[in-house]
């Protein structure tokens, strides 16, 4: 999208000379923007931005004259390409050609001219899309006539002054000098860029900030010093020097980019700073990418082995004709013909000739057209997927976008997913759910029952659409034994979706433009026990509010300011809400304001919360005054120098103009309730929604200023200091602001709770004071804990009072880091940090991320389909924990493994001793899973196998029932290259894994790790700026086109709106491109490899002459035309097996996990398929014309003709689905034949020297024996693989040939089947002919006789489940447990270890089931009691070791181990499971 | 600029609901399972037995003898006479005895073959030029210059005289060709025909008529067939020569240049008989006027090359208007060059049948198809009923 703006044209009005200033600036670092007033010519001599690129955009690759040239030069860095235009070459060589030269042009024009077309068409239409941009409307200023004119966007240039309009689109980046907003800003839309849709503030340079008249670009003669283009959006330095020599620091704030909507300013003016290509719009536009798939890779190694087998061949032809020249001696037969130039050729160099000769002659054996077709293929399928309406969103009105077209197969074949967590498996859509505010907690259970409801709502609504012929649903909540699991359930439920389907599509249809506010995140219930006390606070006089209400206030306000939420209303969604002036302004507002609450504010400032310094006296004469400007010191520090807010001259003026009351009335009824919040991320809307419900709103936000409307005191201005954004290192983000009520400078504070906690004061003294203070820390703690525990994003709200003297010496070093150019964000970074010190805290809330809809279901499917699911977060690891069970990515039923390594200290000592106390973590883990799952193999498998599994040979299917758990300290010692190899081994025998707060990089690196050490499919999906080194990483990229912007999608190959689609992107498009592409390559190869074998046999009798009996045109033309359509047909709609199939089993995804539509081997038997067919179709002919007066075309018509019904028969058994496109193909196939030979033979009898096939083919047609043998040849040649795919049909039918036949079934008996698969619990019959199973899925040759067994069991298993003829009440298999059937969980993979009545996991499920139903079955069970007792709990609440640790800590099914609160205790061993005990060790 | 547009209509980019689009179209989807594949074994198996059964009855009513005569009855002497270059060129006949077996009813065709004699030759085949076989002057000869070298032409006349053809009727030998190939010089100036027939195109500058190496290595043996019946008289066996060949060869591919009022030979006045020949194009058949110059029968059939090194080519067929020549049909007489390509010659007598000559490789191709494809069958149904047929009928 962003591609789509720009262009440049020549400024032509101005005429007068101007001296001019010589510098080059090229070799500079940075680029130096004068205004082009100043110079009579935009491109002149004298123009010092005359370097610069101009506006006119040309995404094109080619001009009409450059097209042929410049594409055929492209086209040719295909190997392919050029080694046809090679072969074609050779043929005008005459001693070894052997075609007509010019027919022998043909295939490679023609390849080469359908990539030219395709190339033509896509230029085109880029360079009309170009066109059309360039040519759009802008005002420039024009130096001649003084005004600004109307100019196309490819007329700007560099230099440039442009006056934007409303709703106007920015042709350029463009620095900001004036605005028509009293505030000097201009809002802009920056969705075409990152996709948010909220407005974003842009500032005036600040020295243009008191120009109160129109800007006047004649008067402008500043010099502007920046960055060179780059493709950092976030991101503009430089600084504009003015006449006087002084200099102002340029930020982002200033620039407005190209590609960007004016919103709600009127008019702005600016200077073009970049043009064009040089955009920071279009330097991020990297346009589709183009990645090579796995299944082309293994195509290019056949290709590799078809040069070979044509070498050889070719090799062999030339030997056989040297021997055969040779055996003639020196008498040379009548029939053999001298060279041109009559001279006698010697064998050895006829032979050479004849090499080159037989290169052109088996030229068809390198499929030229297969690259071609798959192309074509591709560009089909990836129609078809867009076409898809099942992954058409109706909420967002978005489909399924392929960005990268050439690994549509790559779908089919991924093995590992790396998902995010926020916005890929949760909506990203945050509400609020409860919090703690001064060590008390409120539940907010109205809120929980209200988004039940929308619950309830949606899952009736499934079940009302719910189609016939799926999966019946599941009930999540049947009876588990473990009261636990009950519980955690109903959380789940809360999890789900809420609000439903048509509810949430309303929404988003009304709130098209309002990002986060679907009713559900804006409605929120107040839990009546905190709204008694907020109602309280406001009865009393502020000043006497108890420490815990003045907390609450504070609390709320925090909530209300500490963000960056914009406010808009309504009526006109992206109007401001001006309610400054209106509100501030009249002198009697102000008075009554005063005089309301006078008594409250007067001892306000000796009752606030921190220890002012400033005495009362001056605060009740400030506060009397508030809104006024202060002359104090302070003040002049705060008013940068000459910047002087011109805001407080208006507040000034507007306080004397009296505005009508009416007027505030009227805005105060029709903001109340109605306001928008437009957020830059949701978690700070949902708090801002939620302290509105608490009658805490805000109401409008500028630069400067927040107004807060409080309950019964009405509106307070906050003058905003400062904001200190949010940045993922700090975790934090805080505001400066002035308090209006007590004048002090107070700092909010909003971050993750790790680092807020830490920041907090500790309490210092033994007083009453500091006790509570303790007290509700701890309190908090716990709360914070239990918050995770269910599944909830948490955060820290504080808070910290400054004085004037503190606040001044820290402003100073911030201005400076302010205005430094160099490093300015670690200088600001420090800022920061200096001041989120001591904080006193405040409270804490928990926001529900739900997840998204069907998430649970479609991990569930991926995870039987054979996927490993890893999720990758940069969440806290106990949120990550409870999302995870959510979305049953981890199961109750499984042990988690709880990685964890602290460091507080960065010293390399430390790390060093940390890196060995996670080498023998890792090594406990992997005995750990030794000692449990190796138990019940018979001794010396199992010893083998121990040697085995530390290497990486390990059988990939050796996956156990385990969950492990990693955070991104810890993550950062595993991924060292001395560890790598030991957490590769333990991850991969682990069912999940949860990577907690993971960087970025981190992220990748993963990815990487696993891509390049395990050599499987990669696929990341994430939805965020953080996910997209990921993305890049891996081998397939998914981005969730959602709300946190376009910047993965950007990357990614594949845009998904939703993480559902994911399951029939995968299952089923993924599994159709891969085993369609997969069966038409081994086709091609096939085809061509038995059409040149035929050939190939004919050198026997001729002398290995290079003689063809099939005529020329048909050996170039056979590929090209008779028998591509067909395949393409095939390659496009293929179904192997339906939709429905392939999403009820997920199982048959394994088919392309394992490649097996294209394994190695495939490769070869397909190639003696391809020799066996060619002998049968050349032999039969031959034996029935030997001996006969048969000519050499009137036999080798037929043999093509036979070729060609064999190749087409060939791809009709190989053929899954016939529809009418199939039969039109092969008939026309056949037409197209028989028309162009008849054609050809009689269209003239001497025009195609060397062969002269006049009348031939008519001929043909009146001889039976033709009939006879098209009768018997296509029979004998494809006997062997008819009989072959009805023996695998009938005795070992392959998953993939199960499935279809339950597609064949009638949609009851299918259900059936399927629930009976899913249901029932008997053991596994024995099937009779299991024989030849554990040679299909056998595991690679080198394994160990124990890993054979186990693999093959393991592996076996889900496909004898789904031998469905045999077996109604085949199962699942044992799910284990006698005493616990947990169909709600139930797990299709069957573990060996299950099956022993013994194994640890048995004794230790059941002690801990125990334990759950006496501590769960109560009905007002308080989470409090126990979430501090899980282990992890524990491991944020115990201040951990100074040095560093790490815990391996293994729990049964996860959270709900119950462990004593201590660390003492951890390391003793539970009592009540001693098998576990023994296990769980921690490091110190 | 399309999201405006899009955003104006809610779910406008909500994809099609088409079966095509959404891959619905309606499909047969067969198995490859012993059910459904087993019908089509046994059919298949019986029909592949049935022709071929057919196929073997029809072809046990033909008839066909090979008579090699390389050095059969008196052939030794000219097979050793062609051995010897210098000897080469003089005629020879001889006589080969055979006697048929029984009688060969209906249709004889008459055909001579060569053994090892590769007409397939890729540089052997693509000697030749379909232009000038046409009957186009300018692939011909030189057009510009009618007369360019009357006195080479005249040597070349002189040539042909000093290897006069011996035409006989019945006992006729023609003269094998001697000329060492060496002597052959290429010119390229003159590129009156086409340049495929290298080296074969010109002698002395003078465009050689028919060119290129087929037409050179043209077979002319010739051969006389006697019925000796038992009463002892030797009687010729009466034989078509022509419609041997295809007819749209005879009437479209090969067409004999013509220029207005003027005869064959002055026609080809300014081109040169091939190297190996005896006597000019125009002068093949003295019998028929109309069988000379390219439409000769004999070139048309050799022109159109054999596609293995072992053929057989029509060389006449049994005329049988004659009473006597309902059935027998005895000896022949030939001469030929076999030792140039280390080859054999051998005449064969043939009648045929409606889908070609004696081979009983078809029936029997089919027998055993048949056969095996019935033993396929059977294995299949033990199998499908002992294990697949359990297992593949699903539950209901």
């Amino acid at each position: 999208m962003a591609r789509e703006f720009g262009e440049p044209g020549g400024l032509e009005c101005s005429k007068v000379k101007k001296r001019s200033k010589k510098k080059s600036k090229k070799e500079n670092k940075t680029r130096t923007v004068y205004s082009n007033i100043l110079y009579d010519h935009v491109k002149g001599h004298d123009n010092p931005n005359r370097h610069y690129a101009d506006n006119k955009i040309k995404t094109t690759k080619y001009t009409l004259l450059s097209f042929l040239p410049k594409n055929l030069f492209e086209q040719f860095h295909r190997y392919a390409n050029v080694y046809f235009v090679f072969i074609a070459l050779l043929n005008f060589v005459p001693v070894v050609n052997a075609f007509q030269p010019e027919l022998a042009l043909a295939p490679v024009v023609f390849i080469l001219s359908v990539t030219a077309i395709k190339d033509l068409w896509e230029d085109y239409r880029r360079h009309r899309s170009d066109k059309e941009i360039n040519h759009m409307d802008c005002l420039v200023y024009c130096r001649r006539e003084r005004r600004y004119v109307e100019k196309y966007w490819k007329e700007v240039h560099v230099g440039d002054f442009i006056r934007l309009r409303c709703n106007e689109i920015l042709p350029a980046d463009i620095l900001l000098l004036s605005s028509s907003d009293p505030d000097r800003l201009c809002h802009i839309e920056t969705a075409t860029l990152d996709g948010e849709t909220n407005l974003k503030q842009r500032q005036v340079v600040r020295s243009f900030i008191d120009q109160d008249c129109d800007f006047d670009p004649s008067q402008y003669n500043s010099i502007i010093e920046c960055e060179k283009p780059n493709n950092d959006l976030n991101r503009f330095r430089g600084y504009i020097i003015h006449r006087s020599g002084r200099r102002d620091g340029l930020y982002k704030e200033n620039l407005l980019l190209r590609g960007c909507t004016v919103r709600n300013t009127e008019e702005a003016v600016g200077i073009v700073i970049y043009a064009g290509h040089e955009t920071k719009a279009m330097l991020n536009n990297n346009g589709p990418r183009y990645k090579r798939s796995k299944l082309e890779r293994q195509m290019n190694v056949d290709v590799f082995w078809c040069v070979v087998i044509l070498l050889v061949m070719c090799l062999f032809s030339a030997i056989g004709h040297g021997l055969w020249m040779f055996q003639y001696g020196d008498q040379r037969p009548v029939f053999d013909v001298l060279s041109p130039e009559g001279t006698d050729m010697s064998p050895a160099l006829s032979a050479i000739y004849l090499f080159l000769t037989m290169i052109i002659v088996f030229q068809v054996l390198i499929p030229i057209s297969l690259f071609v077709s798959i192309e074509i293929v591709k560009i089909c399928q990836v129609y078809f997927i867009h076409q898809d309406t099942d992954l058409y969103d109706e909420e967002t009105d978005s489909t399924l976008q392929c960005r990268a077209l050439n690994i549509t197969e790559d779908l089919g074949q991924v093995q590992y997913i790396f998902s995010d967590k926020t916005g890929t498996l949760t909506e990203n859509k945050m509400v609020f759910r409860r919090c703690a505010v001064a060590g008390v907690e409120y539940s907010h259970d109205a809120n929980a029952r209200r988004l039940a409801a929308y619950q309830e709502m949606d899952s009736e609504e499934e079940e009302c659409v719910s189609r016939g012929g799926t999966l019946p649903r599941r009930d999540s909540v049947t009876s588990h034994q473990s009261g636990r699991v009950v519980l955690r359930s109903q959380s789940t439920k809360s999890h789900r979706r809420t609000g439903s389907r048509a509810e949430a599509k309303r929404a988003s249809i009304l709130s098209k433009h309002t990002a986060f506010s679907s009713p559900m995140e804006k409605d929120i219930t107040p839990d009546p026990q905190l709204l008694d006390k907020v109602n309280q606070c406001s009865i009393q006089p502020l000043g006497q509010l108890t420490h815990e209400l003045s907390d609450i206030m504070e609390f709320f306000i925090a909530l209300t300011i500490c963000n960056t939420v914009v406010v808009s209303s309504p009526s006109h969604p992206r109007q401001k809400v001006r309610m400054r002036f209106e509100l501030k302004s009249p002198v009697k507002t102000i008075e009554d304001f005063i005089k309301r609450f006078t008594p409250s504010r007067l001892t306000s400032g000796s009752n606030s919360s921190s220890s002012s310094s400033l005495a009362a006296g001056r605060s009740a004469q400030k506060t009397g005054s508030s809104g006024l400007p202060s002359p104090s010191a302070e003040n002049t520090l705060l008013r940068l120098e000459e910047e002087q807010h011109p805001v407080h001259h208006a507040d000034l003026q507007k306080a004397f103009s009296p505005v009508p009351d009416n007027m505030e009335g009227h805005l105060l009824a029709s903001e109340d309730g109605e306001l928008r919040y437009e957020a830059e991320s949701p978690d700070e809307a949902a708090l801002v929604y939620a302290a509105r419900a608490y009658k805490c709103s805000l109401v409008g936000r500028l630069p400067d200023q927040v107004t807060v409307e409080l309950p019964h005191l009405g509106r307070l201005h906050f003058e905003l200091l400062h904001t200190l954004s949010f940045d993922s290192t700090r975790k934090r983000m805080s505001v400066v602001v002035r308090h209006p009520l007590t004048d002090q400078i107070t700092v909010y504070t909003k971050g993750a709770d790790s680092v807020i906690m830490d920041l907090i004061r500790p309490p210092s003294s033994d007083d009453n004071k500091s006790k509570r203070q303790r007290k509700i820390l701890f309190k908090t703690q716990n709360y914070l804990n239990l918050y995770a525990a269910s599944g909830l994003r948490t955060l820290c709200i504080a808070k910290k009072t400054l004085s004037e003297e503190e606040y001044g010496s820290w402003l100073k070093s911030h201005l400076q880091a302010e205005t430094a150019i160099q490093g300015r964000e670690e200088l600001l970074f420090q800022s920061a940090v200096r001041l989120e010190t001591n904080l006193h805290l405040l409270g804490a809330t928990g926001i529900e991320d739900r997840l998204q809809d069907g998430v649970p279901e479609t991990i569930a499917s991926l995870r039987k389909a054979g996927l490993q699911i890893w999720v990758l977060t940069g969440d806290k690891q106990e949120t990550a924990i409870n999302i995870a069970y959510a979305c049953r990515l981890l199961d109750p039923e499984e042990e988690l493994i709880i990685l964890n390594a602290d460091t507080q200290t960065g010293d390399p000592e430390t790390i060093s001793l940390t890196q060995e106390a996670c080498a023998v973590l890792l090594e406990e883990s992997l005995h750990y899973i030794q000692s449990k799952f190796l138990c019940d193999l018979p001794e010396h498998t199992a010893r083998a196998l121990r040697d085995d599994i530390r290497t990486l040979d390990m059988p990939p299917t050796l996956v156990h029932r385990l969950g492990l758990v990693i955070d991104g300290r810890t993550l950062a010692y595993a991924l060292d290259s001395s560890l790598e190899d030991r957490f590769l081994a333990v991850a991969r025998s682990c069912r999940s894994v949860l990577c907690c707060r993971s960087t970025p990089l981190q992220k990748s690196m993963v990815v990487k790790l696993v891509r390049n050490k395990l050599k499987v499919m990669t696929l990341a999906i994430g939805d965020g700026a953080n996910d997209v080194s990921m993305i890049q990483v891996a081998d397939v990229g998914v981005g969730i086109s959602g709300q946190e912007g376009m910047q993965a999608v950007m990357a990614s190959d594949f845009a998904v709106p939703r993480f559902q689609y994911l399951q029939k992107l995968l299952l089923v498009h993924g599994h159709w491109c891969y085993s369609r592409l997969a069966n038409m390559i081994l086709y091609f190869f096939y085809k061509n490899a038995m059409f040149v074998a035929l050939i190939f046999w004919y050198q026997f009798y001729s002398g290995f002459s290079g003689s063809a009996m099939i005529d020329q045109w048909y050996l170039i033309f056979f590929n090209l035309m008779f028998s591509a359509f067909p395949q393409l047909v095939t390659g496009t709609l293929d179904k192997d097996v339906s939709a429905e199939t392939l999403q009820d089993l997920p199982q048959l995804y394994m088919n392309g996990q394992n490649s097996e539509e294209y394994k190695p081997y495939m490769f070869w038997m397909n190639m003696i398929d391809a020799f066996y067919q060619s002998i049968v179709c050349f032999f039969i002919p031959y034996f029935a014309y030997a001996d006969s007066d048969v000519d050499l075309f009137t036999w080798g018509t037929p043999i093509t003709t036979l070729a060609l019904f064999t190749i087409l028969l060939h791809l009709s058994i190989e053929t899954k689905t016939w529809t009418w496109l199939n039969w039109a193909s092969i008939i026309f196939s056949i037409s197209l034949f028989f028309t162009v030979a008849l054609c050809y033979s009689v269209s003239c009898p001497i025009c195609y020297p060397p062969s002269n096939p006049y009348w031939s083919m008519h001929r043909l047609l009146g001889d039976p024996l033709f009939y006879l043998l098209c009768v018997i040849t296509p029979v004998v040649a494809l006997l062997p693989r008819y009989f072959y795919r009805a023996c695998q049909g009938s005795i070992f039918p392959s998953l993939v040939q199960v499935g279809r036949q339950l597609d064949k079934l009638s949609p009851e008996s299918r259900r059936n089947i399927l629930s009976q698969r899913s249901m029932c619990s008997a053991k596994l019959p024995l099937f009779p002919f299991s024989g030849p199973f554990p040679k299909d899925y056998a595991p690679s040759a080198q394994e160990s006789h124990a890993c054979k067994r186990w693999d093959t069991k393991d592996s076996k298993q889900p496909m004898d489940q789904l031998r469905p003829g045999s077996s109604p009440q085949v199962t699942e298999s044992k799910e284990g447990n006698p005493n616990q059937s947990i169909p709600a969980a139930s797990q299709d993979k069957t573990l060996p270890h299950s099956e022993e009545p013994h194994s640890p996991v048995h004794s230790f499920q059941s002690c801990s089931a125990i334990q759950f139903d006496s501590a769960l079955d109560s009905p007002d069970f308080k989470m409090v009691n126990w979430i501090p007792s899980t282990p992890f709990t524990q491991r944020d609440c115990v201040p951990l070791m100074s040095l560093s640790a790490c815990d391996l800590l293994s729990t049964g099914r996860g959270e709900g181990r119950p462990t004593p609160n201590t660390l003492d205790s951890v390391e003793a061993e539970d009592p009540s499971c001693p098998t576990e005990g023994s296990l769980s060790t921690t490091l110190l | 600029m399309a999201k405006t547009a899009a955003n104006s209509r809610p779910l406008a980019r909500r994809p099609d609901n088409s079966a095509f689009k959404q891959q619905r179209l309606p499909a047969w989807s067969p198995m490859l399972t012993g059910g459904t594949v087993l019908p089509f074994f046994f059919f298949m198996g019986v029909l592949c037995i049935l022709l071929g059964v057919w196929l073997l009855l029809t072809v046990q009513g033909t008839y066909e003898i090979k008579v090699d005569y390389t050095e059969a009855g008196t052939c030794d002497r000219c097979y050793e006479l062609r051995n010897l270059s210098k000897k080469a060129h003089e005629p020879c006949t001889c006589r080969v005895n055979f006697s048929l077996k029984e009688n060969f009813t209906g249709d004889v065709f008459f055909y001579y073959g060569l053994v090892n004699f590769h007409q397939n030759l890729r540089r052997y085949m693509d000697s030749r030029d379909d232009g000038q076989m046409v009957g186009r002057l300018k692939n011909l000869k030189v057009q510009s210059h009618p007369h360019p070298h009357p006195r080479m032409q005249l040597d070349s006349n002189n040539d042909c005289i000093c290897y006069p053809v011996q035409k006989s009727k019945l006992h006729s030998a023609t003269l094998a060709n001697k000329l060492l190939l060496s002597s052959v010089l290429v010119i390229s100036s003159n590129q009156s025909p086409s340049s495929y027939c290298h080296p074969f195109i010109h002698v002395n500058k003078t465009p050689i008529a028919p060119c290129g190496a087929i037409a050179n290595s043209m077979f002319n043996d010739s051969f006389t067939l006697n019925y000796h019946s038992a009463v002892g008289k030797a009687e010729a066996v009466p034989l078509y020569r022509k419609g041997i060949a295809w007819y749209t060869d005879k009437n479209v591919k090969f067409r004999n240049p013509s220029m207005p009022n003027k005869t064959l030979p002055q026609v080809f006045e300014g081109t040169v008989q091939p190297l190996y020949w005896q006597k000019p194009v125009y002068q093949l058949d003295p019998s028929d006027p109309n069988n000379n110059g390219f439409v000769n029968e004999d070139l048309i059939v050799w022109m159109r090359e054999a596609a293995f090194p072992k053929f057989k080519k029509l060389y006449g067929i049994l005329n049988r208007n004659h009473p006597v020549f309902r059935d027998g049909l005895p000896a022949g007489d030939y001469n030929y060059p076999a030792q140039y390509f280390q080859g054999r010659k051998q005449v064969v007598l043939s009648t045929v049948t409606w889908f070609g000559g004696q081979n009983h490789f078809l029936p029997i191709a089919y027998m055993v198809t048949g056969g095996l494809v019935l033993l396929l069958a059977v294995v299949l149904t033990v199998v499908y009923v002992k294990v697949g047929k359990g297992r593949m009928n699903l539950p209901d």
